[in-house]
């Protein structure tokens, strides 16, 4: 699990949205997206509530079906090869869960039996102990704190040792040390594999410290996008927070980002 | 294929295991009926009522294999919804075709437990012989297995449509195919335009053929090829329903707006 992969590639998009376009009855959730994620990125989805950032990760991992738009993730169509691409991706979200009443190890097991791992023992004895929760191996999931289950989303989103991770608010209801520590381990194994990260958080600083790159969303579109540094400069902000809370009172305000190709990777 | 349907199965043993409350649920209602109706089969013996009342313990019996096999499968989806799992599920590689398959093996193996237990004490306590049908009664049951299946994808595809505020079909479609499907009396008592209607379900020709078999001790294959076409048919039918009900739901993002419910 632990190879290393520091020299990522910025020149390998390894996800490709294009004119994503989602409207439920005459709602319109997403509107005509388009972006690219680079391989070995962290990319922060940001906007406020309803801005369609679940939207746009349910789409990418066809749990939702879009309007019209099209999406690539490692070079296939989700629409056709959804399968082959979902074993190679995963996620994590503090909106989902896993079944309370079976243990720890027993929810590993089944889910590295769904994701092709036949014998598993060792890979999930690792990532317990990566993410500091091999104490609670017996222990019911119900019975586990809210960082603990966050931990053990994480140690599920790694079973298959995938090359794009989602994660949809990871340390969303955790205390400050306890989210410290998931950001670190992120971080680490995202130096370590070369791992390509697509993030939403509303927590701003940790957007700073996490994500080479963000995209923010208002009512489906993007209004803004870069590095943390060069968008709070654009925007003359003095943070991200700032930012967010200008585009959530004044999203319309702000024009769409022309972005039909999305950036190139290596640009930045 | 295989590793992933097992994943399924073994999530549901492994919930089942520690769960007083999930398996006495196998057996507890499959149980009482058992009771109620066997005191009144020998209640009907004390009256010197034909031989045949014990028709009755054969479809408490049989009737439970389709009940159970329908409630095998809607409430393994349904689980997953109660336990915010389904979107883990469902981002995981394992294709519909291969979930479906797992949760059809989870109520194969409570229709076959149950079926056992109430075979045994149906005998211990009743002196009703449920292998006195012959080799036909395996036919029988798969028979009521594969319309348990049918009828549990019909009800899935309606809790993946309108979430939670379908639940309560898990437990009520069974009882609206009761009636038409003669468990406890013949069709023949039917009026005539129901018996129409009972004749398009495959239950109908299991719940007569097994009480023609009880009575002479021959088996009716015929019935029986019928009642297994007919399976099909709603099978295909009911798989049909289920992908595009999960293609509308898809595309109206139910799928991911469960776990919010």
């Amino acid at each position: 699990m632990q190879q290393d992969s520091t020299n990522k590639s910025t020149t390998d998009a390894i996800t490709e949205v294009s004119q994503l376009t989602k409207r439920f009855n005459s709602l319109t959730a997403l509107d005509s997206l388009s972006f690219k994620v680079c391989r070995g990125d962290i990319l922060g989805l940001l906007g406020p509530n309803g801005a369609g950032k679940t939207t746009a990760i349910h789409c990418i991992l066809g749990l939702v079906t879009p309007t019209s738009g099209s999406i690539r993730i490692m070079g296939l169509d989700i629409a056709r090869h959804r399968r082959k691409i979902l074993a190679r991706v995963n996620f994590s979200s503090a909106y989902t869960a896993l079944p309370s009443n079976l243990t720890v190890r027993e929810n590993l097991n089944v889910f590295a039996r769904l994701y092709g791992l036949k014998s598993a023992r060792v890979r999930i004895d690792s990532l317990l102990e990566l993410f500091e929760i091999e104490a609670t191996n017996d222990s019911l999931t119900g019975s586990l704190s809210s960082g603990q289950l966050t931990r053990l989303n994480l140690c599920k989103a790694f079973l298959n040792d995938p090359e794009i991770l989602f994660l949809d608010e990871p340390t969303a209801s955790l205390d400050p040390d306890i989210a410290a520590k998931v950001r670190d381990r992120l971080q680490e194994l995202q130096r370590q594999r070369g791992l390509t990260m697509i993030y939403t958080s509303h927590n701003m600083q940790e957007v700073e410290q996490m994500c080479d790159r963000v995209i923010f969303l208002a009512k489906g579109r993007i209004v803004m996008q870069g590095s943390p540094a060069e968008i709070i400069k654009q925007s003359r902000s003095r943070s991200l927070e700032d930012l967010f809370i200008s585009i959530a009172r004044n999203g319309h305000l702000y024009q769409t980002v022309d972005n039909q190709e999305g950036e190139p990777c290596g640009s930045g | 294929m295989w590793l992933r349907i097992s994943a399924i199965v073994m999530r549901f043993f492994f919930l089942h295991r520690r769960s007083v409350a999930r398996v006495m649920e196998i057996f507890f209602w499959p149980v009482m009926n058992l009771i109620v109706w066997g005191f009144v089969t020998a209640y009907l013996k004390e009256l010197a009522l034909p031989k045949t009342v014990l028709f009755l313990l054969g479809a408490v019996i049989l009737w439970d294999v389709l009940y159970r096999s329908q409630q095998g499968i809607t409430l393994a989806i349904t689980e997953e919804f109660w336990v915010k799992n389904i979107i883990n599920i469902f981002i995981s590689p394992i294709s519909i075709g291969e979930f479906l398959a797992a949760i059809c093996i989870v109520g194969l193996i409570k229709s076959v437990v149950t079926t056992i237990v109430l075979g045994f004490l149906a005998f211990f306590f009743y002196r009703f012989n449920l292998l006195s049908a012959g080799p036909g009664l395996v036919l029988f049951l798969g028979n009521l297995l594969l319309f348990g299946w049918a009828v549990g994808l019909f009800t899935m595809a309606l809790i993946f449509r309108y979430g939670r505020a379908a639940e309560a079909l898990i437990w009520g479609v069974p009882f609206l195919i009761q009636p038409f499907s003669a468990v406890f009396y013949p069709v023949s008592v039917l009026p005539f335009w129901l018996q129409k209607v009972a004749y398009l379900l495959p239950s109908t020709y299991v719940f007569e053929g097994m009480r023609q078999v009880l009575a002479t001790g021959v088996v009716d294959v015929s019935m029986l090829g019928i009642s297994f076409g007919l399976n099909l048919v709603y099978l295909l039918l009911g798989s049909l329903y289920f992908s595009w009900m999960l293609r509308k739901v898809r595309e109206m993002g139910y799928l991911s707006r469960f776990h919010l419910e």
